[in-house]
């Protein structure tokens, strides 16, 4: 189990490291895409079904497109232009971006309780009992969180459809 | 009981087999043997439907147009033989993919050309692992098998995308992307058709969602979803979808023959060319296994005094039925534009599958209905999706009827 | 509604299915090689050459080499030579004959211009159009062995211009052979002229010397 875990390790952090270090931007979103199915996996390892099939549904599914549609529609040129490395303001911008990215993270991950006792057994838990604690305990925050997408939603619809409904435009 | 223990027989002879192989090998390697003969069984099985199905439509195709169809093909080294009604024309196919050029163009990002069609049939086979093809049949009993089933389909997007992309060709490009569009379009109402069965059932368990449309009123009504207002109304709208979500007529825009070349499939050639179609007719088949799962009682048979047919028989043959279908509609209507596609997922197919939601909720909140109230129910639950069909379908179709054909012969 | 108009073309094409097996008539397609669609009789597809009697086609070919058609061919695809003596053509009329008569059928575009300017109504149109070959530079280069075919087969794929042109034909035929019955006695009259006063002249001068 542990070598299994080494593995997802591996694939998940290469996927990411090598993401960066591509200058290719759609090799880098695909293999940042890889490293999301690293993520699935590792949930899969961890006996979350559940939450690995959403994962795999909404990242790889979804978010990937976005993320894909947006490298494509938004890149000047044909070709991808090498980025200047050794410029030192680009180095400290990243370097304060990605480390404060970083230290709220860590922070967040260092501030939860962890449970030890997890590592002896996980307990399978259901479909049922997973929808149960969304509807039951944590109603509130699903939705909000659904208030949310459905205004975003609404939103984007607006945005596109700025053309009068009754003007049918396969007339001839 | 000689019939009964026949059936008995029948029913689990396919594990029977499978467990014989396993005990005759050494003991470390039992595991491995284990799964890999149900992967070899699907593939076995599912392969020759794909070989086979290619063939089925171009001799229905040809039927519904008043024409035979391919015929010829016989016994190689033996041309004057039995024609077979063309029946080995699926292997000459096999050779002619095989044997064809295969080219990649020199601007091509090779690794992402090669890669697209291996990753777009391997995740329209990993559909297969979840769907019960019998009572005792389930490759992998996941306890969230439905998410598992739409997860592994909506992972080919990334191989259309891989596709279009890596060609290096503006027109795959653009192709691709309209693709897209079309599959994320439909997989909202593909996946919102599919959630009143998960709010009926109360699973996402295939095997269990089977199990719960296995009773029969007086012995030969059918307690299938789809013999209920709000399943009726999921189940076309899940035909819909499916069509569109796998690309057939009337949705294969795509890779529209007569006007683009083949879309984002443009670049592709021989076997590569052969894979991304049977990856189409291994999602179109999936999608029909999970549509006969869902709606049509899986392996349940139509009536109870049938049930001494093996369920994985009844099952194929629902497939092979809703395959028929496919092509039936494949061989009448005609393709629509990439405008009319989207409104249609948008404007018509949403909101009513949304719709149908409310109806399966009043549906499932009405359970203890009986006796006349059970006609209210029934009269209540129609109406609630008869009528907004009518007025969005208004809607959708208005200023455009009747069409005059200016310049079509009378 | 919506989806009325789809119901009704599913019932369409399910009649078509179920009407391909019991009714023939439906089936809009043949199968190939062993049945044949009758073809129109106006189809045209690469000239051939009318011999008038099916046993010995080159004795009896129109073509009298006038090379009319060679000039006009706007792909450049006929070749004539000549021949150096003159045979009897149909009308018994000594005339010049094809020695080499080619067409070269990957060139040949099928526009008729060589029988629309055929004074002899020599060369007509064919209807084959299995015409592949295995060589391209031989295969589809057609002498007049191949070009030529008998007025019978004209007949067959053309019948009523075939008609037209036997009638037309034969009333040139009769009408030159009347004149040459009408110049043969033209000529016999004038001979018998000649010959009249000649004879009555001739007493004469044979008395000439005498007188």
């Amino acid at each position: 189990m542990t070598f299994a875990l080494i593995i997802i390790s591996a694939l998940i952090l290469g996927c990411a490291a090598v993401a960066m270090a591509l200058r290719n931007l759609i090799h880098s979103a695909l293999l940042l895409i890889g490293s999301w199915a690293g993520v699935a996996a590792f949930y899969l390892w961890a006996g979350a079904e559940f939450v690995a099939f959403a994962q795999i549904l909404i990242y790889i599914g979804a978010i990937s497109m976005v993320v894909l549609f947006a490298v494509l529609l938004t890149r000047q040129g044909d070709a991808p232009e090498p980025v200047e490395f050794p410029s030192l303001s680009r180095f400290v911008t990243g370097l304060i971006a990605g480390g404060g990215v970083a230290g709220v993270l860590i922070g967040a991950i260092l501030g939860m309780p962890f449970d030890v006792r997890t590592a002896q057994s996980a307990p399978a838990l259901s479909v049922k009992e997973l929808g149960a604690q969304l509807m039951g305990p944590h109603a509130v925050s699903l939705l909000v969180i659904g208030l949310l997408l459905t205004v975003a939603l609404l939103g984007a619809v607006l945005l596109a459809s700025d053309r009068r409904p009754d003007q049918p435009e396969d007339t001839p | 009981m000689i019939i009964a223990a026949i059936d008995s027989y029948l029913e689990v002879a396919p594990l029977a087999w499978r467990d014989a192989v396993v005990q005759w090998c050494p003991e470390p390697t039992q595991w491995l043997v284990h799964h890999l003969i149900t992967i070899v069984a699907i593939l076995a099985v599912f392969g020759t439907l794909f070989a086979f199905t290619p063939l089925a439509e171009r001799k229905l195709l040809g039927r519904l147009q008043n024409r035979l169809g391919p015929n010829r093909s016989g016994l190689p080294w033996w041309q004057n033989g039995p024609k077979l009604w063309g029946l080995t024309q699926p292997f000459a196919d096999a050779v002619k993919a095989l044997t064809k050029e295969d080219i990649v163009p020199a601007a091509a990002d090779k690794l992402l050309h090669f890669l697209a069609p291996v990753l777009i049939v391997a995740f329209s086979l990993l559909t297969f692992a979840v769907l019960p093809f019998g009572r005792h049949l389930v490759p992998v009993g996941l306890d969230a098998a439905l998410l598992y089933f739409f997860a592994a389909g909506s992972a080919t997007e990334l191989a259309i995308f891989m596709a279009g992309w890596a060609s290096r060709n503006k027109y795959s490009l653009l192709a691709a992307m309209r693709a897209l569009a079309q599959v994320i379009s439909y997989e909202l109402p593909l996946i919102l058709s599919v959630v009143p069965i998960v709010l009926i059932a109360g699973t996402l368990s295939l095997q269990d969602i089977v199990l719960a449309q296995g009773f029969w009123t007086f012995g030969f009504l059918p307690h299938w979803f789809v013999f209920t207002p709000w399943g009726f109304a999921g189940f076309l709208l899940f035909l819909v979808s499916a069509l569109a979500e796998s690309n057939r007529s009337p949705f294969d825009l795509p890779e529209a023959e007569s006007e683009l070349i083949a879309g984002h499939l443009t670049e592709y050639s021989g076997f590569k060319y052969a894979l991304f179609f049977m990856a189409e007719y291994f999602g179109l088949t999936a999608l029909s296994g999970l549509g006969v799962t869902l709606f049509l009682g899986g392996w349940q048979a139509p009536c109870a005094f049938l049930q001494f047919i093996p369920s994985w028989l009844w099952f194929m043959g629902k497939v092979i039925g809703m395959l028929l279908l496919f092509i039936w509609i494949r061989g009448t209507l005609l393709r629509l534009r990439i405008d009319q596609l989207t409104r249609l997922a948008w404007q018509f197919m949403v909101p009513l599958t949304l719709i149908n939601l409310g109806n399966a909720a009043f549906w499932s909140l009405t359970a203890g209905w009986t006796g006349p109230l059970q006609l209210v129910r029934w009269g209540v639950s129609l109406a609630i999706i008869v009528i907004p069909f009518v007025l969005l379908g208004r809607r959708l179709s208005a200023g455009r009827h009747p069409r005059t054909y200016r310049y079509a012969a009378s | 509604m919506l989806g009325s108009g789809i119901i009704n073309g599913l019932i369409v094409t399910a009649k078509n299915f179920v009407g391909s097996y019991h009714d023939p008539k439906r089936m809009v397609t043949v199968q190939y090689p062993e049945e044949r669609a009758k073809l129109p009789e106006n189809y045209r597809n690469f000239p051939f050459l009318i011999t008038e009697n099916a046993t010995d086609p080159m004795g009896t070919l129109r073509c009298v080499a006038c090379q009319i058609c060679e000039k006009e061919c706007p792909p450049q695809c006929i070749y004539i030579e000549k021949s150096k003596d003159k045979k009897p053509d149909a009308t018994g009329k000594p005339q010049l004959y094809p020695a080499v008569f080619a067409i070269d059928t990957s060139v040949c575009m099928s526009c008729q211009i060589c029988v629309e300017v055929c004074p002899f109504d020599a060369i007509k149109m064919d209807q084959v159009f299995e015409v592949a070959a295995t060589d391209r530079f031989t295969g589809l280069l057609l002498d007049r062995e191949q070009l030529a075919k008998p007025n019978s087969y004209f007949h067959e794929i053309h019948p009523t211009d075939a008609a037209e042109v036997d009638t037309r034909l034969a009333t040139e035929r009769q009408a030159a052979e009347e004149k040459a019955k009408a110049a043969a006695a033209a000529k016999a009259a004038a001979a018998a002229k000649a010959a009249a006063p000649k004879a009555a002249v001739k007493p004469a001068a044979e008395g000439g010397p005498t007188a």
